[in-house]
């Protein structure tokens, strides 16, 4: 695969691009230290540039770099605490296994993986620390341009990535994947931050839209990365609603930058491929049978995403699965989406009759979509003023300029 | 009686007092053999918080002890890691009735000759 004719100065780099994060995660576990890890890592790249113009490229490359780096970090440590006699005894009896080349395999590259995200998305760490150290120390991307996405000054960023380092070091936070009692927990965790991940590349509300859709990439990576070395449904449900969602991207967002509803969206620039991927893998999910909420959540997308217009959707099919969602995960938001699929079921009467008792809730009378919703089935029922006057409900509580747009629109067709 | 003596200090004065006189005063009281424990312990900010609820760990990043809740106990452990303190706190009885704040404690910093040897 290597071009006879690279310069090694690009071999070694094509091999930290593609192995770069899994040799990291394996020196994390050997040196027990996210920093001298990456200090290691950065020693290895530069010996590697040094010898292997002359020397050639090792047969195992990855395993080459974490014995090089994990030899360095060792010598380094070594040379700090030269003064202590004892300590060189013990290192002169070491040194032998030490400087043996190691041969890491690629089940244990993928173990040591899995722990460092466990590590990264530990609950005793910030939630917006767990989502920046994922991002820096898993999928390798640079302080600035977590930063930058996030729309956040990179200094601001460099200290929460450095705090929760602190934190791991200071409280002892172990590079171990949890055990099985703990998994489905700790793992809930660790979703989150991806999903964390993607709903911040995928809500187009402000910056940089480029650097967000990358960053909905990233966390399709991830979510690709965690099903490769774990099998749960649930990692599966999230990477096909994922998928499912991505695939609208095109269609999501006019050439103004606004926002058009699902129903308005020109169905053929769906990226079709990714909805048949994300289709048929929660179908699996669903088959597994103990799948969660995320595979719940990606069943609905997926009738959307293979309904051939918006007209023929199967709004039964999508009342039904909300009504296992509100079961599984009793929310708000849930039940205000199982109201809307349920007004599109049975009619918009039915739809206010449920929405009634929501609109009293405090928790979902100072949500936009509650208003939205309810402003629209009015509009169906041709309740104009009523219509109007939720419609500027909604407009009170609307965070996202684009969706301001989107509402302020809805209302004046109501003159039409 | 026994006595738990708690030592408050403003995040800015953490270090104030140099840790060789708390560890000279912890002597004495041993040889005068009134002490029992004592440690020092790392910044509110490598705190975890640990709740049961309805059989459940719930693992929280901070002191987030409610304002009505009060220190009413402790337990000084040795665990191996986090995760197996997080196990043994949860265990803890009033952890299904309060929070139990799980914080290290450090060592005191008398010089080269001690500290703690790095990772490696």
């Amino acid at each position: 695969m290597d071009q006879p004719q690279a310069s090694p100065r690009d071999v070694v780099e094509a091999i930290y691009r593609r192995d770069g994060r899994r040799a990291f995660a394996t020196l994390v576990r050997l040196l027990g230290d996210l920093d001298a890890a990456e200090e290691a890592l950065h020693e290895a790249l530069r010996v590697a540039l040094e010898r292997w113009p002359a020397d050639g490229v090792p047969q195992n490359p990855v395993s080459w770099l974490i014995s090089t780096a994990r030899f360095h970090a060792i010598d380094g440590h070594r040379r700090q605490r030269r003064m202590r006699a004892l300590d060189d005894v013990a290192a002169a009896a070491l040194t032998a296994t030490e400087a043996a080349p190691m041969v890491v395999d690629g089940e244990q590259l993928a173990d040591d993986q899995l722990r460092l995200v466990f590590t990264c998305c530990h609950p005793s760490l910030a939630s917006e620390a767990q989502v920046a150290l994922t991002l820096r120390e898993v999928c390798g991307l640079t302080t600035e341009a977590i930063a930058s996405a996030f729309l956040l000054p990179t200094p601001t960023l460099a200290q929460r990535i450095v705090r929760a380092k602190a934190k791991i070091r200071a409280a002892a936070i172990p590079f171990e994947v949890p055990a099985a009692a703990e998994l489905p927990l700790r793992l809930g965790a660790v979703l989150r931050v991806v999903y964390l991940v993607f709903n911040e590349g995928y809500s187009a509300s402000s910056g940089d839209a480029v650097l967000r859709h990358e960053l909905a990439d990233e966390a399709i990576r991830l979510a690709r990365l965690l099903r490769a070395l774990l099998p749960e449904p649930e990692i599966d449900g999230l990477l096909a609603l994922m998928l499912l969602q991505h695939a609208r991207r095109a269609a999501r967002v006019d050439a103004d930058g606004d926002l058009v509803p699902l129903e308005q969206q020109e169905r053929a620039r769906w990226d079709h491929a990714a909805i048949a991927e994300g289709a048929a893998m929660v179908e699996r999910a669903l088959a597994a049978g103990r799948f969660g909420s995320y595979c719940l959540q990606a069943a609905i997308a997926a009738v959307h995403a293979e309904s051939a217009s918006a007209a023929a959707t199967d709004w039964a099919q999508i009342a039904g699965l909300y009504d296992v969602l509100l079961r599984l995960e009793p929310s708000p938001v849930v039940e205000l989406n199982r109201a809307v699929a349920i007004a599109m079921r049975d009619g918009a009467q039915a739809g206010l009759t449920l929405l009634a008792p929501m609109l009293q809730d405090e928790r979902l009378a100072r949500f936009h979509l509650t208003h939205a919703a309810h402003a629209d089935l009015l509009r169906r029922l041709d309740r104009r003023d009523e219509a109007r006057a939720a419609y500027d409900l909604a407009l009170q509580f609307v965070q996202q300029e684009p969706e301001r747009r989107f509402l302020r629109r809805r209302r004046a067709e109501l003159d039409d | 009686m026994k006595y738990l003596c708690l030592v408050y200090l403003a995040r800015e004065r953490w270090h104030d007092c140099p840790d060789h006189r708390c560890a000279a005063y912890g002597q004495l009281l041993q040889q005068q053999g009134r002490l029992l424990a004592a440690e020092p312990l790392h910044p509110v900010e490598t705190a975890t918080t640990v709740r049961v609820r309805n059989g459940e760990v719930i693992v929280s990043d901070g002191p987030f002890a409610e304002t009505k809740e009060q220190l009413a106990g402790f337990y000084l452990i040795d665990a191996v890691d986090l995760n197996a303190a997080i196990r043994i706190a949860a265990q803890i009885p009033p952890a299904k009735n309060g929070s139990i704040e799980v914080r290290p404690v450090r060592e005191l910093d008398l010089g080269g000759a001690s500290a703690p040897a790095a990772n490696a």
